[in-house]
């Protein structure tokens, strides 16, 4: 059984019955189509004289190439195109992540010219007749290669006269952010607590790989692809050197994507083979290739080093960052700024001093994932937390209580927190559920409870200047039309703005149709990342449903002889105040006290007056700008807080670590839709828990060790319990009536909730994730060492 | 090429004749051949369950089976289940209420899956439903919505149980003769 505890905000902040839509767990047009398996993913698409395409990627870490020989891939029947380097107008992409505030800009081949970098680079492409034909034909490229040395961890790419992945060095980014006197907070503070942490590469593992359909119409490239951001309609044009306006690009309803889908994938490529054959062209990567190709999770070095005093105080924290880039820079230097902004996590921190590094390795590139740099962080400040505690001999809580940022404190940019903070609050609430702690099954195993909190940003740093459109229209039916640029994970995007919507304008649910993800025809929404789109677009929708309803409401008023400030827009009609607001009333017409007209006929008589139905929308977020050089300014617009706790059973014969309860509360604000918030926190605890325990993209010297499906551990319905969840709602979030974004916020937590009950449960602290049975081993062997080691010293002396 | 040859698959209550080449995976047959989209590529191995179909009433992966070695089977996908209306099945509105999804892409699968255990079993505990689906792979919900929405099924009166401690009336819509069984090629 799963416990959900809603947990209603105090009365003064919601008024009662506010909201008739928003607020309710209703089901949307997208789980429809889904559960009767007609909605149409990225595959599922096929044009008449359609081509299948296939990327030839290098099968070495580090080389440089030779020469290719297409000859005889080009010769099998049924091969249209075969393309290299050559055949590529303009064969680099350049990623600006930071906006161009400090990394180096290093561009990328779409398809290797002269030397490889990482093993599964693109080197050429095939378009055949079948998928079949393609792939024989990918078999017949002859890429001749010399090897050469590379590096495979950051710490060796950091060493001095270690082999460059690109010329201009190792390291594409140092952020650092710096407040106040270190020194003198280290000097002040009673204990130095430290701490080493690593994580591991991490599979996003959506189920839907990566694919799509591109070709020509009316001389525009079109590509219909499962992609997190239509806006790369604009890096196609600029490869194929076509006016921007020249290439659209269709986001289809994802089959996940969780950052994995933010970078492109099948885009270029497909986008070449379209130009070049002037055909339909679908490519479909499989899982194998989607395994040693797609970008992972970025590895982090952490070091810590927490100062503070005899009462648990926190005087200042030294954090060193370093991330492994891969071989190309992606969004590496974004992540690795998110990691050095939420570094010290949801405390106050006088002063501090941040150092975080992308460096460059022979290894799949890294980008984006789930929580982005922030998420990873979170081992780090947490542990440090649980260390504090068990130094100074207090008790977990009593540690973050006294340190927890409050609305109004400063962080270590410089910022003010302009919105409450949570964690607290959630902590209480998670620990109240995790209830007691049970006795271990056997004499072998032990069992420990631990908790984490977090702080994670939602919305794209505020020097973006980020935007999104929104554009509705009120159909002369009374239905109502959206169309937002915003594409759909699986998360609920495009169903939260038709619940938006409809709270506004009254439009039931069932009459509200969304058009998205089409940079051609819909508005720009920017992409689906940084938990940006329910702040983003549910501000734009929300701005623009009320723009709209401000539009109608004066004819509406006239026809009902009232004021406009009176009425009631509900259930498909507007009425006076007196309008019931109930479905089940509504059935019943002699229940209807007040007159009202429908939508369709307020439509209709503002078409008389020529007042228009329809509402085109700009939502601008707040703007800042951040100092790379001082190390302070504005990074993110707000901040979702949550705290996770769990009770783990660990075998002292195996290291083993069960799972016996996983609690996860976190503040989102307002939930729109109160299943799919819980649904966000559920699926994104089990995701941290594969990160915490069994996933582990493995690469050895170059080479990635899961190579299938089978190998690459993601949680299945045996492995861990059922994820309880509690929602607060403060009410006083960015987003759309006071929302917080929780796509992200709630995978943070995980690792560091795990390694605090391993901690609690056999006085170790795992410092690497994932926590694996040898691992956890190696941790009992060398404390067994130790203290034979000890008792042997002892009894010598 | 090795030759290819004429296979019958009844698909849905549909029976389609084909011809296919000895190495066609009955996947790429159901979706690019019949355009049967609902059922969908997830792995090739057989480990994510996301392409699971029903051969003769029992869940294969059908990445893992060749269409030549289903001649003359029954095969239902999750569309199968769906009301020739376009009503949906009580599993399936299971499903919807309860949010047992998200991205929507292990669904089909996990669907049959689930509407085949409970055809088997009756009313399966929550570890019975951890232990069956332990093959149909979610990366999106965390699971608990799924269960939830098996066991709301299960102990619902529209439960199609067939082995286990009751059984009711149904089976799935083509099995009630609700879809129109076609004879002909289908192509």
């Amino acid at each position: 059984m799963t416990a959900t505890t809603v947990v209603e905000p105090a009365p003064a902040q919601r008024a009662a019955g506010q909201y008739r839509v928003v607020g309710h767990s209703v089901a949307h047009h997208d789980f429809i189509d889904k559960v009767k398996g007609s909605l149409h993913y990225a595959a599922d698409w096929q044009l008449p004289g359609m081509l299948f395409g296939r990327v030839v990627r290098s099968q070495l870490p580090s080389a440089r190439i030779a020469s290719i020989d297409v000859s005889a891939a080009r010769a099998l029947p049924g091969v249209m195109a075969v393309l290299t380097a050559a055949d590529v107008p303009n064969n680099r992409i350049v990623e600006v992540a930071s906006g161009g505030l400090g990394e180096l800009e290093v561009p990328m081949p779409v398809l290797a010219v002269d030397r490889i970098r990482y093993l599964g680079e693109p080197v050429a492409l095939v378009a055949a007749a079948t998928q079949q034909i393609a792939d024989e034909a990918a078999e017949l490229v002859a890429v001749d290669c010399e090897p050469l040395p590379g590096v495979f961890d950051v710490r060796a790419a950091l060493a001095e006269g270690a082999p460059t992945v690109h010329d201009t060095g190792n390291v594409l980014v140092t952020w650092q952010i710096r407040q106040g006197d270190v020194a003198a907070g280290m000097a002040a503070a009673d204990v130095v607590v430290e701490g080493e942490y690593r994580s591991q590469h991490v599979e996003h593992a959506y189920l839907e790989p990566e694919a799509g359909v591109g070709w020509i119409e009316n001389g525009v490239l079109t590509l219909r692809v499962a992609t997190q951001v239509v806006e790369h309609a604009a890096a196609i044009a600029q490869m194929l050197m076509l006016p921007l306006n020249k290439v659209r690009v269709i986001a289809t309803y994802m089959g996940g994507g969780f950052g994995g889908k933010e970078d492109m994938t099948v885009e270029p490529y497909l986008a070449l083979l379209a130009w070049h054959t002037r055909r339909p062209v679908r490519m479909i990567w499989d899982r194998q290739e989607s395994l040693v190709a797609s970008t992972k999770r970025h590895p982090f070095l952490m070091l810590y080093r927490t100062a503070v005093r005899h009462d648990g105080t926190i005087t200042a924290q030294d954090v060193e960052i370093t991330g492994d880039a891969g071989a190309y820079p992606y969004l590496s230097a974004r992540v690795l700024f998110a990691a050095a902004a939420l570094a010290c996590g949801p405390y106050r921190v006088p002063s501090s001093s941040i150092v975080s590094r992308a460096v460059f390795t022979n290894q799949v590139p890294t980008s984006a994932f789930r929580g982005f740099g922030a998420m990873q962080v979170t081992f780090g400040y947490e542990s440090q937390m649980d260390r504090i505690a068990e130094r100074l001999g207090l008790s977990r809580t009593a540690v973050r209580e006294r340190n927890f940022l409050e609305k109004g404190d400063e962080i270590p940019t410089g910022e003010r927190l302009e919105t409450c903070v949570e964690a607290r609050r959630t902590m209480e609430i998670a620990l109240d559920m995790l209830g007691p702690t049970p006795p271990p099954d056997d004499a072998g195993k032990v069992v420990g409870r631990g908790f984490a909190c977090n702080r994670q940003p939602y919305g794209r740093t505020i020097w973006f200047r980020d935007k999104a459109s929104a554009w509705l229209s009120l159909e002369r039916d009374g239905t109502l039309l959206i169309r937002s640029g915003v594409t759909d994970l699986g998360g609920g995007q495009a169903a939260s703005l038709c619940q938006i919507a409809s709270e506004i304008l009254g439009v039931s649910l069932e009459d509200i149709s969304i058009y998205i993800g089409d940079s051609a025809l819909n508005p720009p929404a920017g992409g689906t990342f940084a938990t940006r789109q329910l702040y983003m677009s549910g501000n734009a929708v929300l701005q623009a449903a009320r723009d709209l309803r401000h539009q109608v409401a004066p004819v509406a008023a006239e026809l009902l002889g009232s004021s406009p400030d009176d009425l009631v827009f509900a259930d498909g009609r507007v009425g006076g105040l007196g309008l019931p607001t109930g479905g089940e009333q509504l059935s019943a017409p002699e229940g209807v006290s007040a007159p009202y007209v429908t939508l369709a006929e307020l439509v209709s008589a503002c078409g008389q007056r020529g007042v228009q139905t329809a509402v085109l929308s700009t939502w601008q977020a707040e703007s800042g700008s951040f100092d790379p050089r001082a190390g302070q300014g504005g990074t993110f617009p707000d901040y979702t807080y949550g705290t996770h706790a769990a009770l783990v059973e660990v075998d002292r014969a195996t290291g083993l670590v069960r799972v016996l309860k996983y609690v996860a509360c976190h503040d989102v604000g307002r939930a729109i839709n109160p299943m799919r918030v819980e649904g966000q926190i559920q699926g994104g605890a089990m995701q941290g828990l594969g990160y915490a325990l069994t996933e582990d993209m493995a690469i050895v010297d170059g080479s990635p060790q899961s190579m299938l499906f089978a190998d690459y551990l993601i949680p299945n319905s045996l492995d861990f319990p059922d994820v309880e969840v509690a929602i607060v709602e403060s009410g006083e979030g960015k987003g759309p009536l006071g929302a917080r974004g929780i796509g992200e916020p709630s995978i943070g937590n995980v690792a560091a909730t795990i390694a605090s009950a391993i901690h609690d449960a056999i006085g170790l602290r795992p410092t690497e994730t994932p926590m694996t049975p040898e691992r956890i081993l190696a941790l009992l062997d060398q404390s067994a060492l130790r203290s034979a080691v000890a008792s042997t010293t002892r009894r010598q002396t | 090429m090795t030759a290819r040859r004429e296979v019958v698959l009844h698909v849905n209550g549909r029976r389609h004749e084909l011809e296919v080449s000895p190495s066609d995976l009955l996947l790429d047959v159901l979706h690019d051949g019949l355009g049967l989209s609902d059922v969908h590529y997830g792995c090739g191995e057989g480990v994510c369950g996301t392409c699971t179909v029903l051969l003769d009433g029992e869940p294969v992966s059908a990445c893992l089976t060749f269409a030549a070695q289903v001649n003359g089977c029954r095969i239902m996908t999750v569309a199968g289940l769906t009301g020739a209306d376009g009503s949906m099945h009580p599993l399936q509105e299971c499903f919807l209420r309860l949010g047992a999804l998200q991205c929507g892409y292990c669904t089909p699968g996990m669907i049959l899956a689930a509407y085949q255990l409970v055809e088997r079993v009756g009313s399966p505990t929550r570890d019975q439903i951890r232990y069956e689906l332990v093959g149909n792979l979610c990366r999106c919900t965390g699971y608990t919505k799924i269960f939830e929405a098996i066991e709301a099924y299960a102990n619902s009166p529209e439960a199609v149980v067939r082995g286990g401690q009751a059984v009711t009336q149904g089976g799935s819509p083509f099995e009630r003769g609700e879809h129109p069984v076609e004879t002909g090629d289908e192509r």
